[in-house]
Formats: C-alpha cells, sequence, structure tokens
C-alpha cells in the first residue's frame, strides 16, 4: 500500500511532481524536501527578467503558500536530505527525524560547475543557479559595472544581454571557437554572436584561462595568450553537474546522471528520478541514454514521474526543447540534432529562420529557431509535434514560409 | 475566470480573416484580446495575454479547443478560459462573442 511519497529537491520537477501526484488522485501525504528557504520558484528568469526587471523581484512561485495548502503538499524548506536508508525506506534530514516512505522522488537538480583555475574562489568567481545569487547579481549590474562572463552557452550569452539591459559592459570569454557548442547550429549561433556584437558585447573566442587576480583596479582574467581582461564582478556559466551525491550513497545506478528506465524508475523500484539530476534511454534518439538540464524537461518528467509512482506504465518520450531570450530574440530548439546529416532552412522574413535538422532517413529529428518570440514558436511547436510523431517531411516544404507546417501533420 | 458581461460590443475583425482553428490579436483602448476561430467554425475570445509571463497568446498554436502560449507552452481551454495545467494555473478571462453581417463583435465590460 502506497501511502507516503516523499519528493527529495523542491525546484522544478519536484514541484510539479507533488502537484501532480494530487491531480492524478493519490490520497496519501506527499512532503517535498528542499534545502533553500524560498517556496518552490521557477529558475529560468534568474538570468533574465530576474536581472533587468524594473522592479525589487519576488521569486517566481511555482507553488505558493495556497496552492500548497490546496493541494496538501507538506514542503520542509531549508532542510537539507543526508542519506537514503534503502532498507528501512527512510530518508534522514539534517536537524529532524528521519522521514518515511513508500515511495521516494529524488529530484536534487544540478548544481552550477565551479571553474578550476588558480585564483578563482568564492570571493572572486560568481555562479547563477539560485534565487539569493542572481538577487546579488542585480544589485551589481549597475550602469558603468564591468562584468566578464566566463563561458559563451546559454546562461554566459543571458547574464551579457542583461548586463548591457541596465547599462553595464560586458565581455564573454568562451574556450571554444564559437558560441553556444554542440547544442545550438553553428549557423544561429553565428548570428546570436553577430546581436551581441551590436549591443556592445565584446567576445573573445577559443580563449582558455591560466588565472584569476584580485588588483587595486578589479578583477582580472589573465588568458593563456597572456591577455588580460579586467572588470569589476566575474561570473562563470561553464555547464552543471548533476546532484547525485545522495543517489550514489544509497547505492542507485549512477551513468551521467542518477540512472532510470524510461518509466523514470530508478534500479530500486520503490525510488524514482526526474529532471536535471537523472539520465534516461530515450526512444525517438535510438533509445540512447540523455540527461537534459531543461525547464520543460523537468516539468514534463515532473508530471510523468508522479503517474509512474502511482503505478502507470507509461514510456517518458517527450521532444527534447529548449529555449533561450536575449535582448528581443528568443532561440527555441526542439529535438536533438545528432542524429542530422543535412539541414533545411525556412526564411521567416525580418531576420528570423528556422533550421529542421533531417536524418539520413529523412526522419525529422531537430528544429532551432531564432528571431522575436511571435515569428518563431508556432512553427518550432509544430515541429516538434513532427519529431513526436517520426514524421519525415520533405526538404522542399519545410523550405518554403508558404507551406503551412500544419498541413504537413497527416 | 468568469465571463465579462457586455456593456459594449466591439468590432473585432471580418469573420473571414480567421482561419478555422486559428487566432488572431485584437488591441482596443489599450487591451490586448485574443479572438478565435474553433474547427466546427464557432468564434471565441479571451484576453491577449498568458497568464503566466504576459505574451500574446494570438502568436500561438490552436489545436481543437486549446490555445498554447508560444513562450512555454502554457495552455487554456479557449472556450472557457480554463488553464490546463503547468506552467499556467490562472485562468484567462473570456468575452461574449458574436457574428453579424461577416463581423466579429466582442462583448467588453
Amino acid at each position: 500500500m502506497t501511502e507516503r511519497m516523499v519528493v527529495i529537491g523542491a525546484g522544478e520537477a519536484g514541484a510539479r511532481a507533488a502537484v501532480a501526484l494530487r491531480e492524478n488522485g493519490f490520497a496519501g501525504t506527499i512532503t517535498v524536501v528542499g534545502d533553500e528557504h524560498h517556496l518552490p520558484y521557477e529558475r529560468p528568469p534568474l538570468s533574465k527578467a530576474v536581472l533587468t526587471g524594473p522592479d525589487e523581484p519576488a521569486p517566481p512561485h511555482i507553488l505558493d503558500e495556497a496552492r500548497l495548502a490546496a493541494h496538501s503538499v507538506d514542503l520542509l524548506h531549508s532542510t537539507a536530505a543526508t542519506a537514503i536508508d534503502r532498507d528501512a525506506h527512510r530518508v534522514a534530514l539534517e536537524g529532524r527525524d528521519p522521514l518515511p516512505y513508500d515511495r521516494l522522488l529524488i529530484a536534487t537538480g544540478a548544481r552550477a560547475r565551479r571553474l578550476a583555475v588558480p585564483g578563482a574562489s568564492p570571493e572572486t568567481v560568481h555562479y547563477l543557479r539560485s534565487f539569493t545569487e542572481a538577487l546579488a547579481l542585480r544589485r551589481r549590474l549597475a550602469p558603468g559595472h564591468r562584468l566578464i562572463v566566463i563561458g559563451g552557452g546559454f546562461i554566459g550569452l543571458e547574464l551579457a544581454a542583461a548586463a548591457r539591459a541596465r547599462g553595464a559592459t560586458a565581455t564573454v570569454i568562451e574556450m571554444a571557437p564559437r558560441l553556444l557548442g554542440r547544442a545550438v547550429p553553428a549557423a544561429l549561433a553565428a548570428l546570436i554572436a553577430a546581436r551581441h556584437e551590436a549591443e556592445g558585447v565584446r567576445l573573445v573566442l577559443g580563449a582558455t584561462i591560466a588565472r584569476i587576480e584580485s588588483a587595486a583596479e578589479g578583477r582580472r582574467v589573465v588568458l593563456g595568450n597572456g591577455d588580460t581582461i579586467t572588470g569589476d564582478t566575474i561570473i562563470a556559466g561553464v555547464g552543471a553537474l548533476p546532484e547525485i551525491a545522495l543517489a550514489e550513497a544509497a547505492g542507485l545506478a549512477i551513468d551521467n546522471g542518477i540512472a532510470v528506465d524510461a518509466h523514470l524508475a530508478t534500479d530500486d523500484p520503490d525510488i524514482f528520478a526526474a529532471g536535471d539530476c537523472c539520465s534516461f534511454p530515450h526512444a525517438l534518439y535510438d533509445g540512447r541514454r540523455i540527461r537534459l538540464e531543461a525547464w520543460r524537461n523537468a516539468q514534463d518528467q515532473g508530471n510523468a514521474v508522479a503517474k509512474a509512482m502511482l503505478g502507470a506504465n507509461e514510456r517518458y518520450e517527450a521532444v527534447p526543447w529548449f529555449w533561450s531570450d536575449q535582448y528581443d530574440l528568443t532561440l527555441q530548439i526542439a529535438g536533438l540534432s545528432d542524429l542530422a546529416t543535412r539541414t533545411v532552412t525556412r526564411d521567416l522574413g525580418d531576420g528570423a529562420r528556422i533550421d529542421f535538422h533531417l536524418a539520413a532517413d529523412g526522419r525529422l529529428v531537430s528544429a532551432s529557431g531564432l528571431g522575436p518570440n511571435g515569428r518563431i514558436a508556432r512553427d518550432v511547436r509544430l515541429a516538434e509535434m513532427l519529431i513526436a510523431r517520426r514524421a519525415r517531411p520533405s526538404a522542399s516544404d519545410l523550405a518554403d514560409p508558404q507551406i503551412k507546417l500544419k498541413s504537413l501533420m497527416v | 475566470m468568469p465571463t465579462a458581461i457586455a456593456t459594449r460590443w466591439v468590432e473585432a475583425c471580418a469573420a473571414d480573416e480567421i482561419d478555422e482553428e486559428d487566432v488572431i490579436r485584437f488591441d482596443e483602448g489599450g487591451r490586448t484580446f485574443a479572438i478565435y476561430r474553433s474547427p466546427d467554425d464557432v468564434y471565441f475570445a479571451t484576453d491577449g495575454l498568458c497568464t503566466h509571463e504576459k505574451v500574446h497568446l494570438a502568436d500561438g498554436l490552436v489545436m481543437d479547443s486549446i490555445i498554447e502560449c508560444p513562450k512555454h507552452n502554457g495552455r487554456f481551454d479557449y472556450k472557457t478560459g480554463k488553464a490546463k495545467g503547468a506552467p499556467v494555473c490562472v485562468d484567462l478571462k473570456t468575452y461574449p462573442v458574436r457574428v453579424e453581417d461577416g463581423k466579429v463583435l466582442i462583448g467588453l465590460d
């Protein structure tokens, strides 16, 4: 008899799962354990509106007190889970009695990867993962402030755009020869780079970092080639690492994250994992095991894992979906382009475009849209639905903006 | 969220300006609305901005009786305004609609 559900982690996946358990008819107790003191909140705005909004921001709550009460979800905030006792079915908590569970969800998310170079310390290099960190950064971003961003990925570029919006200067240092790595097609990354330069952001690409120094005039980044870049605040967005320590210590299988099956169950049938902390096999991509650091995935897996914890037998195979907002540009990506052998571009005018990525067998595996949100979102959404259906649309139809993608949904 | 009680009727668009199973934006008096035509050729109207992050719903996708926000895929039943799950939890306000002489009129409060 399943009467007690426990969720470790009060982020997107954990909070959504708690609500979804109730929405799917679960009548027992639901306890969410979170180590932050805030109510569960959305993280995507931390690198966007929380930094640039006109008013002092509040955390963008997923669940406020009223919704927690309405769904009878107990939130233990400011509480760290320290161990999982699988035999006794109990979670050890810091400063509280152990919490018994019948089914357990691990939704511990990911943490910011730390920059490992001489001189990098909590005093010299900042990171952005929590609302508290976002608020601290917001207070620094005043006109004339010099921000140095290490890492030209989604977070780093959103931070650069936010700095410019607040009148600060921004320099982005990236190790690779181009921005945004493998996640974004090179052609779109080049357009994004050009936009940042037009906004006054200095991009330093193909650069390694030798060390961080503190000087009278501010913080200094010394590059591998000996160049130095001086600023007031250094912030690093150099990837994230899954929070697997609890699972690993409990002896659960780990494989680039907490390894779960297509139903989001770990190798312990009473323990599940969802969101950034887990890796799962994806049927759309040859059953390959993937781990996603993405808001939509955390939300969708939160909803899916609740059903799985209640005994449903549905495979999780939502199309991966990512987005970024920089200035008035939105980048939306549906699917993974690793299997692609061919790219077809649909020009939507005014610089807005969708790149469709086709596998060798003609199957649409990914679509990337760049432009004002209102110009690209509908087509990326329809592409996502075509990807989910394993559709093989013709390249000429995809390239022709006069042909509605909806008409290809047969 | 209740349906508005119409105190005046405003012409939003021509009936044939909206495809079946589609939506357009209509602005009036500093407010913005979304006008829908369902697959079975009935017209509806709601507030124009998503209750999650205030994005124009008219840029989103209509599927049957659902409008999906273009920003984060929040879903609403545009016939009732009902929010259909994460990330949206606040319903949309709806407005009465009538079609006369090929024009779509919405009732505003």
